[in-house]
């Protein structure tokens, strides 16, 4: 596993030198700024940041995608994917290195609604608990819908396809899930409530740290950081 | 240092390498020579762990590629046909991730980076974007990051494709040199290119091994019976038959150029007449002006084994 770090560091850096992270970055900051003064700052409303946290799940569905796409698809689609596997490098290692590259540029991403908070702090008294339980759930549904961007990103070496892939499966968890467990039987409905993302997050900005939410985003990720490298062994033989 | 057995690897339907053998000795140097699809570029991806063989063995410094993937990676130093870079990264910036990747730490990763520019002549491109460099240049980086970590082996797939004359002749060199102190196995689909650096040529097409050897070896066995070509002057009939009835000569076909008789003679296997062609000109008194053995060239042989490969593909 030491090979995670220098995997992490050129990811990270990589991000940083292309324009997609850049573009990405402002479209939230647009989009969340928007929810904050419509929804949030709003005379009367009540001192709290679970409007803004609730619109960024749904937010992320689409700016996530975006940031993982190129992660491997692109060493497939330069060629670069034969270095590196021809480096003493396993597999996984390649998957963790990138998964952590991408969860320190989402970090940051995540950093830049720190000013809402503050401003909001200038004008009521926010439960700073309550806040900071929110944004240790929105690290945790980052790393969850990185895990699977990452995955759709193995799948394919077009960047498009990518994200488009990872948009759909996000979709699926965050949209779509709640609105099929209104028509399905018990026994499945209990399974899509399981795995319903928004349903989870919701405990966080509550101020409640649940295991059983804790658990599901943390497996969650797991299982699909493992799907990502399996695919990944899977390519080359082919 | 380098041992292969029995190994094929298709590609879904398609037979790409087709049950192969050889063996490289330490401190050899080998040249892979073929058409383009011949399945150089294939085999060398299995002997440094990116694809695995359909079937068959390899091993490479007492690991096997499947097995001990690991430990052949670390001896291995590799540069793909397409030279696979980062753009955004600067060449030093490149060389020192891939130390890191090697497990080289600080001191030694800086000790290795000034190595390899040297060699390389990477010179004031250390400190550019690799997006901006010129190919020849990213081909050197390519060939600095598989030196980098001083490998026993180095797999080097076309390593001088897409070069001009200066820079093909400046890495053939660097190749030589090379093979003072690692085991060198290369690619090519150029003749002279690999006549010129390697010791011994595996000639491979269609997937098979056709030919291995020595360029020497190789083009004696081309030439087999010898060929010599002789310019006579005389009456035509009587030189073409006194000729044929020298010992050795196998066959002969004469023909006239500006009065003089220009012979054209199979010998039989192991005989050299020349020296009683010159007895019976000077008997005869007729000028010889030319006796000479004709060797064959290594690239007839190779355009043979290409063209037979083509025809094989059209039937």
């Amino acid at each position: 596993m030491r090979n995670v770090a220098p995997l992490t560091q050129r990811e990270l850096a990589a991000s940083f030198l292309s324009p997609i992270a850049y573009v990405v970055g402002c479209v939230f900051l647009l989009f969340t700024g928007y929810y904050f003064v419509t929804q949030v700052l709003v005379p009367g409303n009540e001192a709290s940041m679970r409007p803004l946290f609730a619109a960024m799940t749904g937010i992320l569905v689409f700016a996530v995608p975006l940031l993982t796409m190129r992660a491997v698809a692109e060493e497939f689609s330069t060629g670069t994917i034969e270095t590196l596997m021809t480096a003493p490098v396993t597999d996984a290692e390649v998957i963790l290195g990138k998964f952590f590259g991408v969860l320190a540029l989402y970090a940051a991403m995540l950093a830049t609604t720190i000013p809402h908070l503050l401003m909001m702090m200038a004008y009521s008294q926010p439960q700073l608990g309550v806040v900071l339980f929110s944004y240790v759930g929105m690290l945790l549904i980052g790393a969850l819908y990185i895990s699977v961007g990452l995955f759709a990103s193995c799948c394919t070496r077009h960047q498009l396809l990518a994200a488009v892939i990872g948009m759909g499966i996000l979709s699926i968890f965050t949209f779509l899930v709640d609105y099929f467990a209104d028509f399905a039987g018990p026994k499945v409905r209990g399974v899509l409530m399981y795995v319903n993302v928004p349903a989870h997050f919701d405990e966080f900005t509550k101020g409640i740290l649940d295991t059983k939410s804790l658990v599901f985003f943390v497996s969650t990720t797991v299982f699909f950081l493992f799907l990502a490298t399996k695919v990944l062994e899977s390519k080359r033989w082919r | 240092m380098i041992q292969v057995k029995n190994l094929t690897k298709y590609y879904g339907p398609l037979l790409a390498v087709d049950n192969i053998s050889f063996r490289v000795e330490e401190g050899e140097i080998v040249g892979f020579l073929g058409p383009n699809g011949a399945g150089k570029s294939t085999t060398l991806r299995i002997l440094t762990c990116y694809q695995p063989a359909t079937s068959g063995s390899a091993t490479i410094a007492g690991y096997d590629v499947f097995t001990q993937s690991m430990d052949v990676r670390r001896h291995i130093g590799y540069l793909p046909e397409s030279v696979p870079l980062y753009p955004e990264m600067r060449v030093r910036e490149y060389l020192n991730f891939r130390g890191k990747l090697r497990g080289m730490d600080r001191s030694a990763r800086e000790a290795a980076i000034r190595n390899v520019s040297d060699r390389c002549w990477l010179g004031e491109f250390i400190d550019r974007p690799i997006g901006q460099v010129s190919k020849g240049m990213r081909q050197r980086v390519g060939l600095a990051d598989a030196l980098l970590h001083d490998p026993k082996i180095l797999v080097l797939d076309e390593p001088t494709i897409g070069l001009d004359p200066t820079q093909i002749r400046e890495t053939r060199n660097l190749v030589k040199e090379l093979a003072k102190r690692h085991t060198v196995i290369l690619s090519s689909h150029i003749l002279p290119e690999v006549e010129a650096t390697c010791e011994r040529i595996i000639i491979i097409a269609r997937g098979r091994i056709v030919a291995s050897g020595s360029p020497a070896e190789l083009r004696e066995r081309i030439a087999g019976a010898s060929r010599l070509i002789a310019e006579i002057r005389g009456p035509q009939q009587e030189v073409e038959s006194a000729v044929r009835a020298v010992e050795g000569v196998r066959k002969v076909d004469c023909t006239l150029r500006d009065g003089w008789n220009r012979l054209a003679i199979d010998t039989m296997q192991g005989k050299d007449p020349r020296e009683h062609i010159a007895r019976l000109a000077a008997r005869h008194d007729w000028p010889l002006r030319e006796i000479r053995l004709e060797s064959g060239s290594l690239e007839e042989f190779f355009v043979q084994i290409t063209a037979k490969q083509h025809a094989g593909e059209d039937a």
